[in-house]
């Protein structure tokens, strides 16, 4: 009892609660500076879409639309006809990036890893339209973060 | 020259350049006192703070300045138009004509008025009005509630702060501010006070409306408090005006207890450091704690404000005004 009004007279608790934050005002800081420094992405990060190709430059999607089919958002549409060659390929592909959710089912289902979720997380635009990407937008991404795109498949095929 | 400061135009003069030369300062102090808070909060929560305008953010402050007066005046509809606009206007008035009695050195007050405390508190009181006018002409309920809060626990603490000044006043035998701090020449009074100097800082920090006393505020309940509805410059009143009354009542919180100008050992590389500095120091001592404590403390709950103001606070300084009384009879050591 005579202990417990001590020690509330002397404000104990108060100042051990200072001290912690004093200690802490001289403690490292653990921001990063973001747009200078970032965190480390892991190779399953999930970010923006890309079309992949074959070394030889022939697109890797074969139109089988399962992405289309597994996609919850819904947001895939692919429309597909034979090429002069007799290839099934697609003729449109699209994403809307406003619906999509990023859980990277499409890139789980997709047989010749075509349709792949790559590192790029920076992709704001100022338009809603911007963020409906087409098939040629798509390709882009393909060869712009390909050396990436690889690398992150490469890392992650033993557990597939 | 003496001649013309004695013209009533000379001391005019000489007063506004005086003014001027105390309250500049002040407001660039007021402007940086928002950045070392949110340095040092930063700083407590392993954060870096403003660091990106100039170099180590040095230029956020004016950067936040022209922000705030690009914004838009907004006035209610509701809003009883001629009060609405006062009320910043006598907060920050208030803030500022506190500082004519503050010495920051052996003479160096604007007014150095034989009833320079009294003044102080005349003025901190009323700085409600200000509150309560603006909840008021807000005609908004969450305003209202603010300023209720507001002037409650200001007129509350005020009280148990009256006692303490009371007891140092007791052991100075003046109201005048410079006579206060020239009794500290040998001894700072928060060292044979200190019960009074902690309960004094506590209820400066309830009187300013700062944390762990921001009821008045409660962000997370009433918005922003009895300023919900201001925007603009009128806003940005308010918020020089709460920042001033921090410096203000720092200040006084070194005139009554940390030995105001006085170097902290009277031997040498002590007594080099002029005296303004040394006050502006322990200014800062005291902003730095403000701030440590809002980064330290949860707020509390408005019934346990009261009774930490009216059944804690008021009987202690009470019980030691009277013995501090009795102690300087005693001794002997009342002064004249």
């Amino acid at each position: 009892m005579i202990d417990r009004m001590a020690s509330a007279m002397l404000l104990r608790e108060l100042v051990s609660g200072m001290a912690l934050t004093l200690k802490y005002f001289f403690s490292p800081k653990v921001t990063l500076n973001y747009p200078y420094e970032r965190g480390a992405l892991s190779p399953r990060f999930k970010g923006e879409h890309a079309l992949r190709r074959y070394p030889n430059g022939e697109e890797r999607c074969i139109a089988c639309k399962l992405c289309e089919a597994v996609c919850p958002a819904q947001c895939i549409v692919i429309e597909s006809e034979p090429r002069e060659d007799g290839s099934r390929r697609t003729t449109r592909y699209d994403i809307d990036m406003t619906k999509c959710i990023y859980c990277g089912l499409c890139e789980e289902a997709c047989p010749v890893d075509a349709i792949v979720q790559g590192p790029n997380l920076e992709f704001s635009v100022e338009t809603r339209e911007e963020l409906i990407y087409q098939k040629d937008k798509l390709l882009a991404n393909g060869d712009r973060w390909e050396p990436m795109l690889a690398e992150r498949l490469r890392l992650d095929a033993p557990y597939r | 020259m003496s001649d013309f400061i004695a013209t009533p135009f000379g001391t005019l003069v000489i007063t506004v350049a005086q003014a001027l030369a105390l309250l500049v300062p002040l407001l660039v102090a007021v402007a940086y006192l928002t950045y070392g808070e949110r340095k040092v909060l930063a700083a407590m929560q392993m954060r870096k703070g403003p660091n990106v305008v100039g170099p180590f953010g040095l230029g956020q402050p004016f950067a936040d300045a022209i922000k705030m007066l690009m914004k838009e005046t907004i006035i209610p509809s509701g809003a009883s138009r001629a009060l609405f606009m006062m009320a910043p206007m006598i907060t920050f008035g208030l803030a500022m004509i506190a500082w004519a009695v503050i010495p920051v050195n052996d003479g160096w007050a604007v007014a150095d008025i034989n009833v320079g405390i009294l003044y102080l508190f005349a003025i901190s009181s009323l700085g409600v009005y200000g509150v309560i006018i603006a909840g008021w002409a807000s005609n908004s309920k969450y305003a209202f509630l603010g300023a209720l809060r507001s002037a409650a626990q200001m007129v509350s603490y005020e009280v148990s702060m009256g006692f303490v000044i009371v007891t140092v006043l007791l052991c100075v035998g003046s109201l005048n501010l410079t006579a206060i701090v020239r009794a500290q020449e040998h001894v700072w009074f928060f060292i044979p006070l200190f019960p009074m100097f902690i309960i004094f800082f506590i209820s400066a920090l309830a009187e300013t409306n700062r944390a762990p006393f921001d009821l008045p505020e409660g962000e997370s309940e009433l918005v922003a408090g009895f300023f919900v509805e201001y925007s603009s410059l009128s806003f940005g009143l308010f918020f020089l005006g709460e920042y001033a009354n921090m410096i203000l009542m720092s200040a006084l919180t070194t005139i009554l207890f940390l030995g105001g100008w006085y170097p902290p050992l009277s031997i040498v590389p002590f007594t080099w450091v002029p005296g303004p500095v040394w006050f502006i120091l322990k200014i800062c001592l005291c902003l730095f704690t403000f701030v440590w404590v809002r980064a330290t403390f949860p707020r509390y709950r408005y019934d346990q404000l009261m009774r930490l103001g009216w059944k804690v606070f008021l009987p202690f300084s009470l019980f030691w005004l009277v013995l501090t009384a009795f102690v300087l009879k005693l001794t002997g050591w009342l002064p004249a």
